[in-house]
């Protein structure tokens, strides 16, 4: 083939609690250096899938391959080559946060020296050396999630898996953890990441699944997905609430790609922005507000459910 | 960096190994849950002293107060032994139980169920049965704490008569092993904090009957067979056996009868942590 080494692939991949089917024959593929995403809302089966790749989940059928072995039986020796931070931070409390590491590595097997090494680096890499000695309680939620991250490195993994690495972390502290996740990309670390946040996806990601009710909707770089799920340009019109249904009604004379109305706003999918805010108005429409923006991946998965990421 | 691990393996009895059944991960069974617990316990060494003081303390009582009281008891065998000497291996037995419930319990509960320590483990080469059998093993590392404690004291109060005393010490870790295997499975089980009060009501009433203040011969025979079936008989019968030197092949009953509690135990435990974990 040529191409880059497949770290993960997947074939018909399913996980079924009970009756409930939460993910659904789904296929991908993962190569070395990648920064592959999952991007969909609560409950589309994203952790489920994280857990059956970190091989502490058995896929209940379907192939699924990692780092050339399989998952049912060579568990140990894949977790061995994996970092993962999950959706919910597993740090232990009892520890401090330099012990935090250093136990973890141990867990792996690893000699003292060479965890007592990588722990100062990486508390360097997350900048919390200095908070090395302290309990882990007290710290706040982006100090404990960038520790969670240094704990997943401590091992040299092939592979990185991130649920949700900043759900629940203020804008400041989503910035910090995005670009230390940058830095491992630029180093040539895999990561493979799922989040409700197009921007997280549209940041990291060279490539990313749109998942939804435990299928994949959609495959494809941030750019491509858009260009091909949406249109250039997004309008956005609010309304007096009053006047919302009228005005929405009148609009879909509009020659516009598509029209999504929804509770607050209506939004126009159309190649140039301004030109359609200009036929609004030509309308005899007024907006209370109207903005003009580049589509995103929101648009891109609101095309493809009808429903937004955040619902 | 798969280079490691191989030089720290940790050969382990062919019987213990089919009792994990698949649930280990590289070979180093529970070592590396044993040394978080210890790091853990830094902090909690009180706990450990207090664990250390109990049994010494009923001791102390019973040879300053009731020792004085009560003459001599038949002993094994039907040999006549003062009331101390009576009473101490049972004692020793008791605090091992209790050491290893607190820890296999408690302890083990609020790691699976609050703390996720296991769920952090589990992401790593370690496997269900690496974590079975780290918390045991730490379990019963208490135990042979107690013991060596304990058999100091006695040493010191001039209550050693025989040298089979010194198998005390590996009985003792046996017992630990048994009761800590015991109390695993049975927390894996547990809903909530109120279950626990059935580890209180099967602990409490065996500490009281089990041969552990008088002979099993004041009882009625019917009611001899039901402490005979306790872990706890079997574990005092074994440290009064050794401790006053009245040693014969019906012990080894009992040490199957514990090693078989164990094992079974780590086999449970580690099937149901990977049901309640690896889901
Ligand atoms: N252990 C479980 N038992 C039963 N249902 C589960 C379990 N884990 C997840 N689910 C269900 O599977 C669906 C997908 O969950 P999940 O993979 O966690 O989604 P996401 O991570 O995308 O929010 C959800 O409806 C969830 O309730
Ligand atoms: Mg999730």
């Amino acid at each position: 083939m040529g191409g880059a080494e497949i770290l993960v692939r997947a074939r018909g991949l399913t996980k079924r609690f009970g009756d409930f089917h939460a993910v659904v024959g789904i296929d991908f593929s993962i190569s070395r250096g990648e920064a592959f995403g999952f991007l969909g809302p609560n409950g589309a089966g994203k952790s489920s899938t994280m857990r059956m790749i970190g091989c502490v989940s058995p896929p209940t059928s379907g192939e699924l391959t990692i780092l050339g072995l399989n998952p049912v039986t060579d568990g140990p020796a894949i977790r061995a080559r994996l970092g993962v931070v999950p959706q919910e931070n597993t740090l232990d409390l009892e520890l401090t946060v330099r012990e935090n590491l250093l136990v973890y590595g141990r867990y792996f097997g690893l000699p003292r020296a060479v965890i007592r090494e990588r722990s100062a680096m990486l508390l360097d890499f997350v900048q919390l050396s200095d908070r090395a000695g302290d309990q882990v309680e007290p710290l706040s939620g982006g100090m404990k999630r960038r520790l969670v991250i240094a704990r997943s490195l401590i091992n040299e993994p092939d592979i990185l898996l991130l649920d949700e690495p900043t759900t629940g972390l203020d804008p400041q502290a989503r910035h910090i953890v995005w670009d230390r996740l940058f830095r491992l990309k630029q180093r040539g670390v895999t990561l493979i990441l799922t989040t409700h946040y197009m921007d997280e996806a549209e940041q990291l990601c060279d490539r990313l699944v749109v998942m939804d009710g435990g299928r994949i909707a959609a495959e494809g770089s941030p750019r491509a997905l858009i260009q091909r799920y949406s249109t250039p340009e997004v309008l956005e019109l609010r309304f007096d609430p009053g006047d919302h249904e009228q005005a929405a009604e009148k609009l879909r004379g509009l020659p516009a790609e598509r029209l999504e109305v929804l509770a607050d706003r209506v939004l126009i999918y159309i190649t140039n922005g301004d030109e359609a805010l200009a036929a609004v108005r030509g309308l005899g429409l007024e907006p209370l507000t109207s903005l003009v923006r580049r589509s995103t991946l929101e648009d891109v998965f609101l095309q493809l459910t009808g429903r937004h990421l955040d619902d | 960096m798969s280079s490691g691990p191989a030089t720290l393996r940790m050969p382990l009895p062919g019987l213990l190994g089919r009792a994990l059944a698949g649930g280990r991960g590289h070979g180093r069974g529970g070592l590396p849950l044993v040394e978080r617990n210890a790091r853990a316990y830094r902090h909690l060494w009180i706990l450990l002293v207090a664990g250390t003081l109990e049994p010494l303390f009923y001791l102390l009582s019973v040879r300053i107060g009731l020792g004085a009281l009560v003459g001599p008891v038949t002993g094994p065998g039907g040999r006549p032994v003062g009331y101390t000497e009576f009473v101490a291996p049972a004692l020793l037995a008791t605090s091992s139980m209790n050491g290893a419930v607190y820890d296999s319990t408690f302890s083990v509960f609020h790691k699976l169920k609050y703390a996720k320590v296991y769920d952090a483990a589990l992401a790593t080469p370690l496997g269900p049965g690496d974590v079975a059998l780290g918390e045991i093993t730490w379990a019963l590392s208490r135990g042979l704490l107690y013991a060596v404690t304990f058999l100091l004291v006695l040493a010191a109060l001039g209550l050693i008569h025989s040298a089979w005393l010194l198998v005390a010490v590996p009985a003792s870790v046996l017992i630990g092993f048994a009761f800590a295997g015991v109390g695993m499975a049975a927390t894996t089980y547990m809903r909530s904090w109120k279950d626990f009060d059935f580890v209180i009501l099967a602990t409490l009433p065996m500490f009281l009957f089990s041969t552990t203040f008088y002979p099993l011969s004041v009882y009625p025979r019917g009611l001899q067979i039901v402490v005979e079936c306790t872990p706890l008989y079997q574990a005092v019968t074994l440290l009064r056996g050794f401790s006053l030197g009245v040693v014969g092949p019906a012990m080894l009953g009992s040490v199957a009868y514990l090693a078989v509690l164990g094992l079974a135990g780590v086999y449970v435990a580690s099937r149901r942590i990977r049901r309640l974990l690896l889901k």
